[in-house]
């Protein structure tokens, strides 16, 4: 440890305790993104003593990443500075729990996992069904801005999130929002901090609307030779009064990867049965409503698939729905095992042009040579994940090349791209954020009244921030 | 454009309690004028305000520093509908209902239907994120809007957001949303449009006492039925529009619950059995199903035009707006009644019980020496009480005018000093819609411009330039 890190170490202990403060190189080591490594790391207790760690480090010009678990971390470019990482894992209270108002204020390092818990007994949920579950905490979620497959029926965080408490870059504890589903009181701050890869501030406690449990849910899959079937039966659905809470396509590869890899005993249908119903494109749907709704989304289902050509179709009971989804909600990490250099895009287009990304998607892996798998959610969003054999420098030009050209045809088809996952040696070859676009030139404004000195994840973000 | 005395006496007022009169008011008929026009206001330093149909109530489009009011009624157009994906690009002048009449024939609808839905435009229903009886299971504005296209206080136009969902990099479609016309002016909007449900029922509950109907609300949220929408009216408030309405409402019940339960057949079935169950478990003495669409109609009649019907009794009527969790209705309300009673008032009360967003109203004639202060008194300690309760000062009416000197009791100096910092990136100069949202204080510098308009004078020629080319 040089002179430098020591101080600064000694420092954060200040704040936040020896035991909760490191220096030590082999610890701080497991906080390197892309290769940078932080010079101490800090878990502090609670917004005060956020707040001062944040205001020496702006006093200082200290770059400072804020982390969860640090599961979503590689996203985003590589930290132009990095002295600190600061972990929130301290701050897991849940602050209140209003079940009969289905409201919910919770700390930012509470795991996911424990909150749905908590919900789940008294029959309620986050419809953050986001990967990494398990692991994953509450503001690591909301800061890397992940979306659910449950999406379809519920919308995402913005849609849900009714306030936030965090710390500036400048070390001030502020709000916004409330803890009431209905709020129109001043700037809705918190909404800025989705996505927003810690940015702007450390989010230390965060608002939700939760909602019930349906009484009983069910699935529904059905395959398709062609990519134009699967994209119809989503179109059809759509018009149709059947309302899923999930619909996803996953391509040929994707089915197999999703079940491939594991026994699918749990899944209520054997590898056979997966096999055949996934053979082509898969159009998995979820929904929850009483038995007779169930029974009625299923007729419906069934009705519109074979309008729309389906080779197969089958209906998931509960538990095969649950578990199907399950696996669905861990797409990404399932993915990024898949390959040593796993690149996906993230591709926001109209409905009726998700077409358009599947076949720029399957031109740009059979041009450069590269596996593609595809999931993509009923409401838009296309995730193209290049899946190449090697991690070997000579496949980056190419990798970048294939992403780069997904991510401009989702511009072209008048929605966005960008590349939340890719190999370190990729984040400055491809455009993982797309091409840019104007608008950039508010959110650097809004950067600077949030974080002056910009020591909130320097470079990370889109826009240059 | 205008600039007569008596021409700008209409635009002194919305549907609030407060009054601001703009120097001039000026019709923009595309969004290149509304840029133009920007840009001269900023090269001559005077406040800008815009402006829909004016029905906002906390005096959001108010002119409070005088300048030039931007009204959209010219800029009406439905640009595009994109029936496939559900998409529809608006001017922001278009009228809200317009837009669901225009796409009911598809099957379509624009969700969030403010009782004023009738001459409300979308623009100032974005500005004012506005809500509505069934934003309980649609959700509010800013659950609908996907993308805008804004003039910024200098002139530039951006487009954020977009068609698609989520575009990278900071949501700041759900940061202008609801910034009250303060940040920038809106001048196209792509909005959401959602299916119109297959199977809609109307309830009604008639109960004894407010407490059983607020306890009914209650239970309806903790056992997990989220109806469309779930709407509250107390005796007083019956007795008054039934007297004008004519709907059928029992005139001497202690309130009534209007429900409604939609989606699928079978699940709007369900449902409404569930939603008569809790009803009847909580003393309904009656709940009735409408019969057909005439009865619905009737029903609904009677709610989105109860605040008229109130109208008629007092010559003033201060309605407040107010949220708090649903788990603390009854005992709010029994404290709303106390507060108007200290204060010589009798509160009535009709408001969305599903959202817990309160609409206590106090009519008061103001020629009575002493009543108009003892109505703002009441208002504010209702109010202070729905920030006690865990609740927000606003649930859908803005802060605007209204309220800011009340934004204290929700938020920290710190808070307001950011939200601040944020307006003064965005509208640096603080032209744009002057003297709202945050309390006055002195470090604000907002001093009212002078004069312009009512004579020849230089920015007037070239606003009235830009409108008649």
């Amino acid at each position: 440890m040089n002179g430098s890190a020591e101080k600064l170490a000694q420092a954060l202990a200040a704040i936040a305790g020896e035991a909760n403060t490191s220096g030590d190189p082999h610890e701080i080591g497991k906080y390197a993104i892309h290769g940078v490594t932080p010079k101490a790391l800090v878990r502090p207790a609670n917004a005060e003593e956020i707040a001062e760690i944040l205001r020496m480090c702006a006093a200082e010009k200290l770059g400072v990443v804020t982390r969860g678990a640090g599961t979503k971390i590689g996203m985003g470019g590589s930290p132009e500075r990095y002295d600190v990482a600061l972990v929130t894992t301290r701050l897991e209270q849940v602050h209140g729990y209003d079940p009969g108002d289905l409201t919910l204020s919770v700390e930012a390092g509470a795991h996911m996992a424990d909150v749905s818990k908590l919900l789940g007994e008294h029959g309620q949920f986050l419809p953050l069904s986001v990967p990494y579950q398990k692991r994953a905490t509450i503001g690591g979620t909301v800061a890397s801005g992940v979306d659910s497959p449950l999406r379809q029926g519920y919308g995402s965080a913005r849609d849900f999130l009714l306030g936030a408490e965090f710390v500036t870059g400048d070390g001030t504890r502020a709000k916004s929002g409330g803890r009431v589903v209905k709020n129109v009181a001043g700037y809705d701050l918190h909404k800025l901090f989705i996505g927003s890869l810690g940015t702007l501030g450390v989010l230390t406690k965060i608002n939700f609307k939760t909602f019930p449990v349906a009484e009983a849910d069910g699935g529904f899959l059905a395959s398709f030779r062609e990519e134009t079937g699967a994209i119809d039966f989503v179109r059809r659905i759509a018009q149709s009064a059947v309302a899923p809470a999930t619909l996803e396509i996953l391509s040929p590869a994707m089915a197999a990867l999703l079940g491939g890899q594991t026994d699918l005993g749990g899944m209520g249908m054997d590898s056979e049965g997966w096999r055949a119903a996934s053979a082509g494109w898969a159009v998995i749907a979820g929904f929850g409503g009483s038995k007779k709704v169930l029974r009625r989304f299923e007729t419906d289902l069934g009705g519109m698939a074979s309008e729309s050509g389906a080779a197969q179709a089958i209906s998931l009971d509960g538990g095969t729905n649950r578990s199907v989804a399950e696996r669905l909600r861990e797409a990404i990490p399932l993915l990024l095992d898949a390959s040593p250099a796993t690149t996906v895009v993230r591709a926001s287009v109209l409905p009726s042009r998700m077409g358009e990304i599947f076949a720029a998607s399957r031109r740009s892996g059979e041009k450069h040579g590269i596996r593609v798998a595809i999931v993509a959610r009923g409401v838009g969003i296309v995730y193209t994940a290049f899946l190449p054999e090697t991690s070997e420098e000579k496949i980056f030009e190419r990798l970048a090349a294939a992403a780069s050209e997904v991510v401009t045809a989702a511009e072209a088809a008048q929605g966005f791209g960008w590349i939340p996952w890719c190999p370190d040696g990729l984040k400055r070859r491809a455009l993982i954020w797309g091409s840019g676009r104007p608008d950039a030139a508010l959110m650097r404004k809004l950067k600077l009244v949030f974080d002056p000195q910009a020591i909130l994840s320097p470079g990370r973000f889109f826009g240059g921030i | 454009m205008l600039t007569k005395e008596e021409e700008l006496r209409l635009y002194e007022y919305d549907g609030s309690v407060e009054t601001g009169r703009p120097d001039c008011v000026v019709f923009p008929g595309n969004k290149s004028e509304v840029a133009e026009i920007a840009r001269l206001v900023n090269r001559y330093a005077v406040p800008m305000v815009g402006r829909g149909a004016g029905t906002g109530l906390s005096g959001g489009a108010l002119a409070r520093e005088g300048g030039v009011q931007v009204v959209f009624s010219r800029m009406n157009r439905i640009l595009a509908v994109d029936y496939e994906n559900q998409r529809a690009v608006v001017e922001p002048g278009v009228v809200n209902l317009e837009l669901s009449r225009a796409v009911a024939r598809a099957g379509l609808q624009y969700a969030p239907d403010p009782s004023s839905q009738k001459s409300c435009t979308i623009g100032g229903n974005v500005s004012e994120n506005a809500g509505g009886p069934h934003t309980l299971r649609y959700g509010v504005t800013t659950n609908h809007i996907l993308g805008l296209e804004v003039v910024m206080p200098d002139g530039e136009t951006y487009r954020i957001g977009g068609a698609a969902v989520d575009a990278p990099g900071y949501d700041l479609v759900g940061l202008f949303v609801g910034s009250e016309g303060t940040l920038g002016l809106v001048v196209e909007i792509t909005a959401k449009l959602t299916r119109l449900p297959e199977s809609v029922k109307t309830l009604l509950a008639v109960f004894e006492t407010t407490d059983d109907a607020t306890e009914t609300v209650a239970a309806l949220t903790a056992r997990g039925i989220t109806p469309a929408a779930c709407e509250m009216m107390d005796g007083w408030t019956i007795r008054v529009v039934e007297s004008w309405i004519h709907a059928g409402l029992p005139t001497d019940a202690g309130a009534i619950l209007l429900i409604e339960v939609d989606g699928p057949k079978e699940a709007a079935e369900e449902q409404a059995e569930a939603v008569v169950e809790t009803c009847r478990a909580h003393k309904a003495r009656e709940v009735r199903t409408a019969k057909d669409e005439r009865e619905r109609e009737a029903l609904w009649k009677a709610r989105k035009n109860a605040f008229g019907a109130v109208g008629r009794v007092a010559p003033d009527c201060y309605v407040q707006d107010g949220v708090i969790p649903r788990t603390r209705l009854p005992e709010t309300l029994r404290r709303i009644a106390e507060i108007g009673k200290r204060h010589g008032f009798e509160v009535g009360n009709i408001f969305h019980a599903g959202d817990g967003n309160l609409h206590p109203m106090l009519c008061f004639d103001h020629r009575e020496p002493g009543t108009f202060e003892r109505a703002m008194a009441a208002a504010s300690e209702i109010i202070a009480l729905c920030v006690e309760m865990g609740g927000s000062i606003t649930g859908e009416h803005g802060v605007g005018m209204e309220k800011d000197r009340l934004m204290p009791l929700l938020f920290s100096e710190a808070d307001l000093e950011l939200m601040k910092r944020v307006r003064g990136a965005l509208n640096p100069a603080g032209l744009l819609n002057p003297g709202k949202l945050f309390p006055a204080s002195k470090s604000c510098g907002e001093i009212r411009a002078p004069a312009m308009g009512r004579g020849p004078n230089e920015l007037g020629e070239g606003v009235r330039g830009v409108t008649q080319r």
